[in-house]
């Protein structure tokens, strides 16, 4: 009797330990269900390189380029304000912060991790965007810029524990090998220690930057939504995010433009899988 | 009686050949002493007598081991593991009350009620010489007692699942003198009602204690005899240089 | 030469430069909700239903929707995690498989938001017909922090020490009662930090339920899981971008809430973490 219940809760673990792929997969199927059908009417090309996107002009135009340049924009643009900073302030925090310090800059940079984005958002909008607006003199603070900066923020947390992670887990033996060799601190942490966890570095910002290209409602509140190829930092521009969270509300279940969100939910999903899939096997080489 | 009967034993983690061609009979109530070097396939035996190295996932054997003419592959794991009981190198209290310590194996081994517990633990403290030095702090956490005191406690709750076979693995290595002596008095008394096989890397321990000793060395059982005859007239000059402390 | 000293003291200032440049703006961002959001809480903009298009009013009914999404939630997402961690601590091997859960869960963690938004509205909202809904968006939210839990729960579980399984099971006890009675009970602080930190995260996310719960305007209390809801950072969302002329004071405190309570259910996963650090037994 107890033997059987055993045996069943047992299987029951099994599955439940197979969730996690059945779910990824479930979502990729179904993605793929809906998107797919887009493809019928539009080609893949035209979709992925056109460069205009009307959804309800007739005949509507699904063109994503504009989408996927602006998302890049906000992207890099994040990446420079937010890796520099990360790892500067995961080097300080696993090397040179004292221990008091490094607990509560640890909690802090929790803590800002635990910001709902809405709330980022809410906050650029008035705060950042009139800023950005009065310091460039422009019509309006909605930039990309203002997106970046933002963006930033919510990369951050991510670069700097995972970043401080692997500079935590280098041996000691080096550390003290260099020093011992009289190199100074600052010396050990560029020639030993960053070499030596280079690559869950390289993870740290991959997977920072595959938090910024997924966000979806800070940079909804503040880049300007512009579906145009954006031509400066200083232009709105509108994201692949910002765009299926502001027009599936409005687009009909079945109609060209609802396919064509669920393509784009397939272009973000493929982004993300290949980033994780890619910072998966630094942080593995690193453990090996 | 023969309680142990192992037949050309060997055991594999991964590539290594943890022990090798091991044949040898256990018998009932004799205190039977292994020492060798380390890494020389003792507590890997010992391991393989309640099949706890199968919890490696690279552990491979080959040969028979039988309890009382049943090989224990045979043997439901629970039961043989209650039928050969095992006590550890460090005493391992687990976090709970000295109580629940006691009592946690006889709870798995179905519903008893609190009566029939309470004079089981009481039984078994006695058995490993502790019910005197803990019967008032019997719901204090087993984290509190002494190294000594853990390690006795270790042996009650062991004892308490009613064990036949109790295997030790270094009992002592934790231990100071005193805390050692009283662990060793109570395995000599406990002979009488149980087979014990105490891995050991004190040599002396197992002059004191063991009515038989088997030597180890590199996987292989070198020489296995009464210990007095081991310790005086060995047969091979490996056992007689690691008794000498010439190596190990 | 350059003075090597010199360039340390340089290169430190840097770093320090850029810690200052994460911790100061967290603080000010803090500090601005406080101050700006603080004065416009009071019971009835707690426990009121908006007003005059949310113009006036408070913001009960979106308190309660997060309440409910969030329990809902974690219904569903504890129990398959916590069976999943123990999977991945107690009984994977070493092999593809294995490494195969854990890359998926590192892409169930990688999934952007919005995206789980357009899964939870094809499958749960169109396909399974709950409608937009409070089940729709309880489920889309707890496959969202289903990686959090599964992560969390297995670190605890696996810091469990070898040694303890090893004792239980020597005794005879049987694998399950080893996880049950031994495992588990020492894993629990660890569980339900990750818990809490999945509580917090579901409560804050908004792209996940834009489609398959959120109203935009429902001054009352759903009745029922069919029901849809109001829910905290949607409505944040709403009266800062799509209803004009709301009150700054209305925008703040909603901000303030929503921050309040995300930022209080990662503060009590802080200290159950401290607390059981200083507690461990072993």
């Amino acid at each position: 009797m107890r033997k059987l219940k055993e045996l069943i809760i047992e299987k029951l673990i099994l599955i439940c330990g197979l969730a996690s792929i059945f779910f990824v997969a479930l979502i990729f199927l179904f993605l793929l269900k809906e998107g797919l059908t887009l493809f019928k009417t539009v080609s893949p090309f035209k979709f992925l390189f056109g460069k205009s996107w009307y959804p309800i002009s007739e005949p509507a135009q699904l063109g994503i380029l504009p989408l996927i340049l602006g998302s890049l924009l906000v992207t890099i643009g994040a990446a420079i304000i937010s890796i520099p900073i990360g790892v500067g302030c995961a080097i300080y925090i696993a090397e040179i912060a004292p221990l008091k310090i490094k607990e509560t800059l640890k909690a802090g940079i929790e803590l800002l991790a635990a910001i709902p984005s809405v709330v980022l958002g809410f906050i650029g909008m008035v705060t950042l965007v009139p800023l950005v607006k009065t310091v460039f003199h422009l019509p309006t603070g909605l930039t990309a810029l203002s997106g970046s900066i933002m963006l930033a923020f919510m990369a951050m947390p991510t670069i700097v524990s995972i970043a401080e992670d692997a500079l935590y887990s280098v041996p000691k033996t080096y550390k003290e090998g260099a020093l011992a060799l009289g190199a100074t601190h600052w010396q050990t942490i560029w020639r030993v220690m960053l070499p030596a966890a280079s690559s869950g570095i390289l993870a740290a910002v991959m997977l920072g930057i595959g938090r910024v290209i997924g966000e979806t409602m800070a940079v909804m509140m503040i880049t300007g939504n512009a579906a145009v190829i954006p031509n400066s930092i200083l232009a709105p521009v509108r994201t692949l995010t910002a765009t299926i969270a502001a027009e599936m509300g409005e687009a009909v279940v079945g109609s060209e433009h609802y396919f064509a969100l669920f393509a784009i939910g397939i272009v973000l999903f493929v982004i993300s899988f290949a980033i994780n899939v890619t910072a998966d096997l630094f942080l593995h080489k690193r453990q090996q | 009686m023969v309680k142990f009967d192992i037949k050309d034993l060997n055991i594999w983690f991964g590539p290594v050949h943890a022990l090798k061609q091991v044949s040898m009979e256990i018998q009932a109530n004799e205190i039977l002493s292994v020492i060798g070097p380390s890494n020389s396939g003792k507590t890997t035996f010992l391991r393989m007598l309640n099949r706890l190295n199968d919890l490696n996932q690279n552990f491979r054997m080959s040969g028979v081991v039988k309890l009382e003419r049943k090989d224990i592959k045979n043997i439901d794991t629970e039961l043989l593991r209650k039928r050969v009981g095992m006590v550890f190198a460090l005493p391992l209290p687990l976090p709970l009350s000295v109580f629940d310590n006691v009592a946690y194996g006889v709870r798995m081994h179905g519903r008893k009620t609190k009566k029939i517990l309470q004079d089981r633990v009481e039984e078994s403290l006695k058995e490993a010489y502790l019910w005197e030095e803990v019967k008032d702090r019997l719901n204090e956490s087993a984290f509190k007692l002494s190294g000594g005191q853990q390690q006795r406690l270790c042996i009650a709750r062991t004892l308490a699942v009613e064990p036949e076979v109790i295997l030790f693995d270094e009992p002592c290595s934790g231990l100071d003198p005193i805390s050692t002596a009283k662990v060793e008095d109570a395995m000599v008394k406990l002979k009488q009602k149980y087979t014990i096989v105490l891995v050991t890397n004190n040599v002396k321990q197992a002059a004191r204690v063991g009515d038989r000793t088997a030597f180890f060395l590199g996987g292989e059982l070198i020489e296995l005899d009464k210990t007095d005859k081991i310790f005086t007239a060995p047969q091979d000059k490996r056992t007689d240089g690691y008794i000498r402390g010439k190596f190990g | 030469m350059k003075n090597p000293y010199r360039t340390q003291n340089i290169a430190f200032f840097f770093l320090f430069l850029a810690t200052l440049l994460i911790v100061i703006p967290v603080g000010l961002i803090v500090a601005i909700i406080i101050q700006k959001g603080l004065p416009a809480i009071n019971w009835q903009f707690l426990s009121d239903i908006p007003r005059q298009g949310m113009r006036a009013g408070g913001i009960f009914p979106a308190i309660v929707g997060t309440i409910y999404l969030v329990t809902g939630a974690i219904i569903f997402a504890l129990p398959i995690g916590l069976l999943s961690a123990i999977y991945l601590s107690e009984y994977s091997k070493d092999n593809l498989l294995t490494r195969l859960i854990k890359l998926a869960i590192v892409n169930l963690a990688g999934v952007p938001s919005v995206v789980y938004g357009l899964f939870g509205l094809v499958l749960f909202v169109v396909f399974l017909k709950f409608g937009a809904s409070i089940l729709s968006g309880s489920l889309t939210l707890g496959i969202m922090i289903l990686p959090v839990i599964i992560t969390t729960s297995r670190e605890a579980l696996e810091s469990v020490p070898q040694s303890f399984r090893e004792v239980s099971l020597s005794l005879g006890a049987s694998k399950w009662q080893t996880i049950r009675h031994i495992v588990i009970p020492n894993a629990i602080p660890g569980i339900l930090t990750g818990t809490i930190l999945g509580l917090g995260r579901a409560a804050g996310e908004t792209a996940p339920i834009l489609f398959t719960v959120a109203a935009f305007y429902l001054p009352r209390l759903p009745d029922s899981i069919f029901d849809q809801a109001m829910a905290l950072p949607y409505h944040l969302y709403v009266i800062s971008t799509q209803v004009p002329n709301v009150d700054e004071k209305i925008r703040y405190g909603t901000a303030f809430v929503l921050l309040a309570l995300v930022l209080f259910m990662n503060l009590v996963a802080i200290i159950i973490r401290y607390k059981f650090r200083k507690k461990k037994k072993w």
